[in-house]
């Protein structure tokens, strides 16, 4: 008999709770408002909801770019550093190539080579009497970073895999490991180990460069920045706030990576620190 | 041999750790040179250019053809394309050289703000330290194109001195954006050039009673120059080539011109891959020869350290 | 090498420190006579670097008292408090610490103008002879690259002597030179004893050490086991960890 006040009780306490949390969000964005209106300072991206959709997609564009190149440009060195080693010449040749033009050139420029250049090539085809590309202008960011930061992987992994020992090897071979099983259980542990500082480095290169994006008017944050300052005037405020984001961002990439540097370090052998006197 | 390490030396600097990439003996000799090169790209904060003369050649064998396909799809009515070329080459340099203009201002700016900042980072002053510390860190982990962005907007486009109204036009604030990454790295390089003079040099100074000032000015950092060298003339092939971003925030610079003379010229597709060849084919013969200046500098220095 | 009578000149009580949580001077108490030649030798680890440092105050102690002539050591905070005694006593490395970017003559002259404030010439003139007393006058426009070890630090030798220090500490001076070299440097502060200098040093050359050492101070694990001049030292250790070490190296 007492099951049904309860309920009806449950929900409306959950109603008032939703009601109050979302007050008190309000309560939040609508601080900023406030600020505004006494110091001037205009941070429309708190208070005022499309500006704040607007940018938090901005956000989510620009770590969607970042972290599709990231695994996209590890897949890339993995591949290259293995093609590297091939056999014959020509997969060889074309790594090295490959390595060279994305290495010695200005990712702004291997930028618009994709998407001026390859994209005039690859025509969409005609729906309607408009012609829609095949390829979005994220995708031909996603293509020419990923190319970027895969040529410095190459080496990377390349310099890692080169560093273990063949005496390392042949001794998985001697004990019975394949080829591929000593490459995934030996040599690539080892390899990664070594590797790791070098990969952090590009990694955060990689992160940085997705700014570039911008030339191309892939709505990362950058752009999305830029629109809402042209629409509220509030240049400073937009700049200090992407420029604390991105170094946030950045900022979190390296402790991520610091972290699993160090996890991934072997105890045991710790650096020769002797306090001899 | 002792090491005085942080906090036991009232008047020693932080000792620096070589950074070790891995502990396992074994892959010591390899992995250290990996680690070392990592450390050093770290400590520059962007990853060192190889050019070969291979590129050059690459690159003029990609202008041929790309000029060659283009001629032929060019119609007979156009002048070729070399002709094209030929014609517009004065202003293209014009905006090379404008270019160049920027990077080695960029570059001044940059430099001695860096080396100021890198020895502030050294300072006995904790206050001191933090705060060169993090203006450091913050300028390099901001995309340089959004600090272009943060001074073509921010600076005003005329300043009073004394009373004197000096204008700064659009090229002025893209030079000083792009001075603001030079400065961050160069103090890196500075302050990983200090930490990586022995220990024995400033505890020879101070048992002969040098101050700390006169150590740092005529001990350590003429032994440093050496050492900064090859990464710092490497930050200038970068920023060589880096001055394109310029042209995204507007700046007339030769990215920009090569499009305005591509609309000029009514917008050929065939003309775009020829265009952009022949000025990465400039910039390439700019920034290979302080490549190979840039090793020959190294393998001297090492000899000699 | 006759140590006058008088107060000791550098008067070390009760010396404790630490690195972090590694405690490497556990109280060690120690007296020089003006012109005395103190050897300190014992194991590696034992102290002995990080004792010679804390005497001229590159290392700071975390307890206990250091005098050296009228300086308070362990009180001394001051930029120009340190100099002032880094001029009293200077010190030699193991391994050299000459500036590589000056010849053998400006190394010997920089301190001397730079920090003294020496008339150029003067310096000039005696560090040339400070050169030639260490045998070394016709490399003075070398540069240390060019030089072998033991002519290296021959020139760092002279570059402390242009300070014109009271006391001089030598840090393991010979312990990076190969056995030819060794006697040349050896020679060099045999003759710096003889001259009346008061000397501490650090070493492992025993035979170096009987013969111009006054007193010996064998440490081990922060504490000074024993002491005693050479000839009762070597010939009759009180201690057993001082017997067991002699037995080891001689």
């Amino acid at each position: 008999m007492t099951e049904k006040p309860l309920r009806s009780l449950d929900r409306e306490r959950a109603a008032c709770a939703e009601a109050l949390g979302g007050c008190r969000l309000q309560a939040f964005w609508k601080w900023f408002a406030w600020l505004h209106d006494r110091t001037g300072i205009n941070l429309t991206i708190f208070y005022d909801p499309f500006d704040r959709h607007r940018f938090a997609e901005g956000f989510l564009t620009t770590v969607e770019l970042a972290a599709t190149c990231i695994v996209f440009s590890l897949l890339i060195g993995v591949i290259g550093a293995w093609l590297q080693g091939s056999k014959l010449k020509v997969p060889r040749l074309i790594v090295y190539w490959y390595i060279q033009f994305f290495r010695n050139t200005p990712p702004l420029v291997q930028l618009y080579f994709f998407y001026f250049g390859v994209g005039a090539l690859i025509k969409g085809s005609a729906v309607g009497g408009v012609a829609a590309p095949l390829v979005s202008n994220f995708a031909w960011a996603v293509l020419s970073l990923s190319f970027y930061a895969g040529a410095f992987n190459v080496e990377i992994f390349r310099s890692g895999i080169e560093a273990v020992p063949r005496a390392t090897i042949e001794a998985a071979s001697a004990l019975g490991y394949t080829r591929i099983r000593a490459y995934i259980h030996v040599v690539l542990p080892l390899a990664f180990r070594i590797c790791l500082p070098g990969l952090n480095n590009n990694l955060v290169n990689l992160v940085k460069a997705t700014s570039l994006a911008y030339a191309i008017s892939v709505p990362e944050m950058l752009w999305v920045s830029s629109q809402i300052w042209s629409d509220e005037v509030n240049v400073p405020e937009m700049m200090i706030t992407l420029l604390i984001c991105y170094v946030a961002l950045v900022g979190v990439l390296v402790f991520v990576m610091h972290r699993w540097e160090k996890a991934m370090r072997v105890p045991g052998f710790g650096a020769a620190a002797g306090l001899r006197s | 041999m002792s090491r005085a390490l942080k906090g036991s030396g009232r008047h020693l600097p932080f000792t620096a750790a070589i950074p070790q990439g891995t502990d396992l003996p074994v892959l010591l000799p390899a992995a250290a040179r990996a680690a070392g090169r990592a450390a050093a790209e770290r400590g520059f904060g962007f990853i060192l250019p190889q050019l070969k003369l291979q590129h050059g050649i690459f690159l003029v064998v990609v202008f041929i053809l790309a000029a060659g396909v283009a001629e032929a799809q060019n119609a007979a009515t156009h002048p070729s394309i070399v002709a094209t070329l030929l014609k517009w080459t004065p202003v293209l340099f014009g905006g090379f050289l404008f270019n160049l203009l920027i990077s080695v201002l960029a570059m001044a700016f940059g430099t001695a703000a860096g080396v100021f900042l890198g020895l502030a980072q050294i300072s006995l002053l904790a206050s001191v330290r933090g705060t060169a510390r993090f203006i450091t860190h913050f300028f390099r982990n901001a995309p340089w194109l959004v600090l272009l962005f943060f001074c073509m907007l921010l600076l005003p486009f005329q300043v009073r001195i004394l009373g004197v109204t000096i204008p700064l036009p659009d090229w002025i604030k893209a030079t000083f954006g792009l001075a603001l990454p030079v400065m961050a790295n160069v103090s890196e390089i500075v302050r990983g050039a200090i930490q990586s003079i022995p220990t024995g040099q400033w505890e020879s100074a101070g048992s002969l009673a040098f101050t700390r000032r006169q150590t740092i000015w005529m001990i350590i950092l003429p032994q440093c120059v050496k050492r900064m060298l090859p990464p710092w003339m490497n930050l200038y092939a970068i920023l060589a080539m880096d001055t394109v971003l310029a042209s995204i925030v507007g700046v007339s610079e030769v990215m920009t011109l090569t499009g305005d003379i591509l609309a000029a010229e009514n917008n050929r597709p065939e003309l775009i891959l020829p265009f952009y060849s022949y000025i990465l084919i400039w910039f390439f013969l700019y920034c290979y020869p302080i490549a190979r200046w840039t090793v020959r500098l190294e393998r001297k220095f090492a000899v000699n350290m | 090498m006759t140590p006058q009578q008088g107060p000791p000149i550098v008067s070390i009580r009760d010396v404790h420190k630490s690195f972090g949580n590694f405690e490497v001077l556990k109280g060690v108490s120690m007296d020089v006579s003006k012109g005395e030649v103190v050897c300190i030798i014992g194991p590696s680890g034992s102290g002995k670097s990080t004792l010679l440092r804390c005497i001229n105050a590159l290392v700071a102690v975390d307890k206990g008292t250091i005098r050296v002539a009228d300086y308070e050591v362990h009180n001394l905070k001051k930029d120009k408090e340190l100099l002032a005694l880094r001029r009293e006593v200077s010190m030699v490395f193991q391994q050299y610490n000459l500036f590589p970017h000056k010849t053998a003559l400006q190394n010997v002259m920089m301190a001397p103008i730079h920090v003294l404030r020496e008339n150029k010439t003067e310096v000039e003139t005696r560090a040339r002879a400070l050169l030639k007393k260490v045998r070394l006058e016709n490399k003075a426009d070398s540069y240390p690259g060019e030089l072998s070890g033991g002519q290296q630090q021959r020139v760092a030798i002279a570059r402390a002597l242009a300070m014109r220090p009271e006391i001089m500490l030598f840090d393991e001076v010979t312990a990076a030179l190969d056995p030819e070299t060794v006697k040349e440097v050896l020679v060099t502060i045999r003759e710096l004893a003889e001259d009346g200098m008061t000397c501490i040093l650090v070493t492992h050359e025993m035979g170096f050490a009987r013969e111009v050492g006054d007193h010996m101070y064998f440490t081990d694990h922060g504490v000074i086991v024993e002491h005693a001049p050479p000839d009762e030292f070597f010939a009759n250790p009180r201690e057993a960890r001082t017997r067991e070490f002699l037995s080891q190296i001689l």
